[in-house]
């Protein structure tokens, strides 16, 4: 059963489904098998859930015997990323601090899935506390690039991307706060979206940095990609920050036609500190766009290069605050002291990474008295400008495009030394997050054998633009279609 | 602007994190090569700009006070790491 479902798109698995060529049951076994076959050289998923996931199936399988309708995701297996909560299943955001952490309520999201159908395989590795760009934070595993097990998968979102790279979920969620979604599927060769923030609920989500965060989907294909958007977008009035709008069906977007469409490329996108061979394979998709007919000129996003120090001092003001709950007393790791406030510090200098400790230093420091207007201020004082730059290109543009990482996926090691490399590799991504707007990496060809990935920029809550270029795209490529080879075969990692 | 150890002992106090000699050490190296670079935002003149909290801003979000569903009592208590009769115990805090 195998080798006729695993690795196919999510809208091809509902035609199976739909014309009883395939069970659910059968479906969600063959990615328990692929799981079981696969992870233990990838090391994507902390929590596997057979006998959940099976049980569910059987559900299905149920509903199709009684003749029911099928939603386009139901049937469907799929994967969270370790930081939305799941009721009764442990939810660890890779961390020490919440190893046995059970929570006691949904995700908005994990409901929403659960409605529209789809079967939970399980939980997905990232960086602890979502806090990294290469998933080596995790306190349990590495997670290793498919395309090549001697790089990272990049991250945080390191476990959602392997996932979907390596057929071992349809799709998957991720979170990104400055790239943690759009990175990793660059790095991974897949669809990642980061939806507009507000466009889908952070209710559940374990809080990073509570004004950038945001859940989006992981696939093999965009068409995949509207589909679970579908599922996952939408107001939520538990979620203070949802906005009220109304979805649209992102699959009416998805058609083969740019012509006259306005694309932006931002010239500092592509100057120092991208890899040429990157900044190469992107100019050639930018030439496929041209021939399909859209209208491509070069436009400037001026204060780039202060979106880095910004977004590294926002983030981490927020999550030193959001990372004060954790103090040993409500819930996750305890350490012994003989009193109140040893017991807090102890429990946190033990329960949390060294990473995330940096980041609430660093946080601590750019919120502490007398530093607050030199630096947090200041943050979201550069964070308009930065925001101001992405509204006076969209006057002008319809979608801007970009490199979505500067390089390929890099060697395990190779930053963890250095926090301030490993920060300025976000350099492409982080500005988004900033200025709230959607941006989607698609799959755009290979450097050295490794997959890179092409950002497309929007505005906010629209989405629909994206999946628009994204779609011609990948209707007149054949990126997304190619697969790593996971026979053990090792390839050479980067020139980098 | 340059961040010393005692700095570091300091907000590490704070923030109610135990450091260890080799962490004060790196964190101090570690914020002061970050910060060094953030420096760079001082370039910039931001007299007259407003301070973006929220890319979306919405503001007032308001709903009707009604009494709603929430997790009960034993449920919310189920991951403390130490409890009795409802109530999560901690050791005695001490004011000195």
């Amino acid at each position: 059963m195998e080798s006729v479902s695993i690795g196919k798109s999510v809208s091809e698995l509902h035609e199976l489904l739909v014309h009883k060529d395939i069970s659910s049951t059968e479906l969600t076994k063959a990615y328990i098998d692929r799981i079981q076959a696969v992870d233990p050289d990838l090391q994507a998923y902390l929590t596997v859930l057979e006998d959940e996931a099976m049980a569910q199936a059987a559900e299905v399988d149920q509903k199709i015997a009684q003749g029911e309708t099928l939603k386009p995701l139901e049937g469907i297996p799929m994967a969270l990323k370790d930081n939305m909560c799941t009721e009764g299943i442990r939810t660890s955001c890779a961390s020490k601090m919440l190893e046995n952490f059970i929570p006691p309520y949904n995700a908005t999201v994990t409901n929403r899935l659960r409605a529209a159908g789809t079967i939970l395989l399980g939980k997905l590795n990232m960086d602890e506390f979502a806090m990294g760009s290469s998933t080596e934070n995790s306190y349990f595993t590495k997670t290793r690039n498919p395309w090549n097990l001697e790089c990272v998968p990049g991250g945080s979102s390191g476990g959602s991307a392997v996932a979907v790279a390596g057929d071992e979920a349809t799709f998957t969620l991720g979170s990104d706060t400055g790239g943690s979604i759009r990175q990793p599927a660059a790095f991974c060769g897949v669809v990642g979206m980061k939806p507009t923030y507000g466009a889908v609920s952070r209710l559940g989500l374990i809080a990073f940095a509570s004004s950038l965060d945001q859940i989006g989907p992981f696939t093999k294909t965009v068409r995949d990609n509207a589909l679970v958007m579908n599922a996952i977008a939408g107001y939520d009035a538990l979620d203070s920050t949802s906005v009220p709008y109304e979805t649209p069906d992102y699959t009416k977007f998805l058609v083969n036609d740019i012509k006259g469409l306005r694309i932006g490329i931002p010239r500092e996108y592509f100057g120092e500190g991208i890899d040429p061979d990157v900044a190469k394979g992107i100019k050639a998709g930018i030439q496929t766009l041209i021939d399909l007919g859209a209208e491509v000129a070069e436009c400037s996003l001026p204060h780039t290069e202060y979106a880095i120090p910004a977004y590294y001092l926002i983030a981490t003001a927020e999550a030193s605050s959001n990372l004060a709950r954790y103090d040993g007393v409500r819930y996750g790791y305890r350490a012994d002291s003989n009193d109140v406030l040893g017991m807090f510090k102890k429990t946190r200098a033990e329960g949390f990474g060294q990473e995330v400790k940096r980041r609430i230093m660093l946080g601590t420091y750019a919120l502490s008295s007398g530093y607050y207007d030199a630096y947090y201020l200041k943050a979201q004082k550069v964070r308009t400008l930065i925001k101001q730059d992405f509204d006076k290109a969209f006057e002008k543009f319809d979608v801007l495009l970009s490199p979505t990482a500067p390089t390929p996926a890099f060697k395990f090691g190779e930053k963890s030394a250095d926090p301030l490399a490993m920060y300025l590799s976000d350099i492409t991504t982080v500005p988004i997050n900033l200025a709230g707007i959607p941006a989607i990496s698609i799959p755009a060809g290979f450097v050295n054998g490794l997959p890179i990935g092409m950002q497309l920029m929007g505005k906010a809550f629209g989405e629909g633009a994206l999946y628009r270029v994204a779609y011609t795209f990948e209707q007149n490529t054949n990126y997304h279609s190619l697969k790593p080879n996971l026979s053990g075969e090792v390839l050479t990692c980067g020139s980098r | 602007m340059s961040i010393s150890r005692e700095d570091v002992e300091y907000v590490a106090a704070l923030a109610r994190l135990e450091l260890t000699e080799q962490e004060t050490q790196e964190y101090t190296e570690q914020l002061n090569s970050i910060l060094g670079y953030a420096a760079m935002l001082e370039r910039l003149d931001t007299t007259d700009v407003v301070p973006t909290a929220h890319a979306v801003p919405l503001h007032n979000v308001l709903r009707e006070d009604q009494v709603g569903s929430s997790i009960n009592h034993e449920k919310a208590l189920r991951n403390a790491p130490d409890g009795e009769e409802g109530f999560f115990r901690v050791p005695k805090i001490s004011l000195t």
